[in-house]
């Protein structure tokens, strides 16, 4: 058993909503670890709050309980702009901010007074397959090669783990294959911990270490790749 | 052809007041036939209009023989009246009350305060209750508008907040582009207003002026010092808002209300 602190772990992290017809469970208890290179992917139908645990785990949304410590330490006790720096993230759509490839790629670093160099962003847009396309207007972009910024843009911050909420979902075929391996590869890469909400099975098994699998807000399984979803 | 009908001025106001009621209420008959949805608390708002400016006509000649000051409450009085108007217009926001009392008494209230420090505004009642409430009910117009366009912005752009947020961005930074809009939207009004003055319209208060004797040239004058007056209480309200409304929006850990 290691003693070393886990680069991410949750413990019983619940969420609650209090509504006008009573409080909703959207999540309940639910824990895991992950040391250093691990990719964890969180498989689950509609609704079963797979989105809301990783919302989580970069304070987009407030537990109702439980805790998320990222190298040992409550990300409670943590300013929440640096803890975003440090815990990346890709939605499910791009979300690219008006204007040029190059103003999104530098975004995140200017957030906290760091001003890229032309060759870091340069290297950027290169790794996510995308060089030459520094000046585009990101309204030129297809679908598959704004996600691709996206990435770019979330990798600028440097994060030592990387959120990932169903990034290939709302693309084509191809570029739901392509995304899927520029994601993979650059984690690999860098070694880099990482969460991956999918709800495809497929895609866990091509991609994750380890598994959690959620239904209606609650963990039903966590395990090895191997042991969930290769039996 | 109401005059020969009425022939003291009080009652030829009420038959013109009753006329232009029922032509509005037929207007509104008509647009809901056609499934316009503005029907039915027309007639409401028209009796409540009809009373509220009655009250001030009888509150003007109560105090006009007072000193000036006693305007003060009545105008401190309208702007906590607006500020609930306002809250009413976005009810999903919290602290929506105090945020609109605050913009419109540094808006409104700071305007009417320097114009009448600087003598623009005469410190007469029969001047400063009149020219009050049009600073003030305008003021209250386009915070609505702000607030309405800002919440409208926040709810349609959502994912690019919370990207902006993700990426470690401050609320306000991440806000700011929906900020910008919605200021430049609530002010559109009130620009074209003083864009257009004199050439589309000319105001109900240089007529009057003008009918009751005032020289046209300086009424005309007076018009834009009034339609100023709006315009910069207006963009003083929503600049304090663009500084105040983002606590209202993000909690105290910088994640995005979900608002209904």
């Amino acid at each position: 058993m290691t003693t070393n602190a886990a680069v991410l772990e949750a413990r019983d992290l619940s969420r609650t909503l209090d509504q006008a017809g009573g409080p909703k469970s959207l999540l309940r208890d639910v824990s895991f670890r992950l040391d250093q290179g691990q990719v964890l992917a969180v498989l689950g139908p509609s609704g079963a709050g797979k989105s809301t645990l990783l919302r989580m785990l970069n304070r987009l949304d407030e537990p109702s309980s439980g805790a998320v410590l990222l190298q040992g330490a409550d990300t409670r006790t943590m300013d929440p702009r640096a803890l975003r720096r440090r815990v990346g993230m890709v939605m499910q759509q791009a979300f690219l901010f008006p204007g040029a490839v190059v103003a999104n790629v530098r975004y995140g670093p200017a957030q906290h007074g760091i001003l890229l160099k032309d060759s870091q962003v340069v290297n950027l847009i290169r790794q996510v397959g995308m060089a030459g396309y520094e000046d585009h207007d990101v309204s030129t972009l297809s679908g598959g090669e704004a996600q691709r910024i996206s990435i770019a843009r979330a990798l600028a911050n440097q994060p030592e783990v990387l959120l990932l909420d169903e990034p290939t979902s709302a693309l084509d075929d191809l570029s739901k294959q392509e995304i899927e391996h520029l994601l993979a590869s650059l984690v690999r890469e860098r070694n880099m911990t990482c969460v991956w909400v999918t709800h495809d099975v497929a895609q866990a098994r091509r991609v994750a270490d380890l598994v959690l699998k959620l239904e209606a807000g609650q963990a039903v399984g966590f395990g090895t790749s191997q042991e969930l979803l290769h039996a | 052809m109401l005059n020969l009908l009425f022939h003291s001025q009080m009652s030829l106001g009420l038959g013109q007041a009753a006329a232009v009621a029922l032509l509005a209420i037929l207007v509104v008959q008509f647009a809901s036939r056609r499934g316009a949805k503005i029907g039915r608390e027309i007639p409401l708002v028209l009796l409540r209009g009809i009373v509220q400016i009655l009250l001030v006509g009888f509150l003007i000649v109560a105090l006009l023989h007072g000193p000036w000051w006693t305007g003060i409450p009545v105008l401190i009085v309208m702007i906590f009246i607006a500020a609930t108007i306002v809250r009413r217009r976005v009810p999903e926001l919290p602290g929506a009350y105090t945020l609109s009392l605050l913009c419109m008494a540094a808006g409104a209230g700071g305007v009417l305060t320097v114009m009448t420090l600087l003598g623009i505004v005469e410190p007469k009642i029969i001047i400063l209750i009149p020219v009050g409430s049009m600073v003030i009910a305008q003021n209250m117009n386009i915070q609505s508008l702000f607030l309405n366009r800002f919440l409208g912005e926040i709810r349609s752009h959502r994912g690019e907040i919370e990207s902006a947020l993700a990426l470690g961005a401050a609320p306000e930074h991440a806000a700011e582009p929906y900020l910008h809009a919605s200021f430049h939207a609530s002010l559109i009004p009130a620009t074209d207003n003083l864009r257009s003055l004199g050439i589309v319209w000319i105001p109900g208060m240089m007529a009057g002026m003008v009918l009751s004797g005032a020289s046209p040239i300086y009424a005309a004058l007076y018009q834009f010092v009034i339609l100023s007056m709006i315009f910069i209480a207006g963009a003083v309200s929503c600049l304090t808002a663009t500084y105040l409304v983002p606590r209202r929006v993000f909690t105290p850990q910088q994640q995005l209300r979900r608002l209904n």
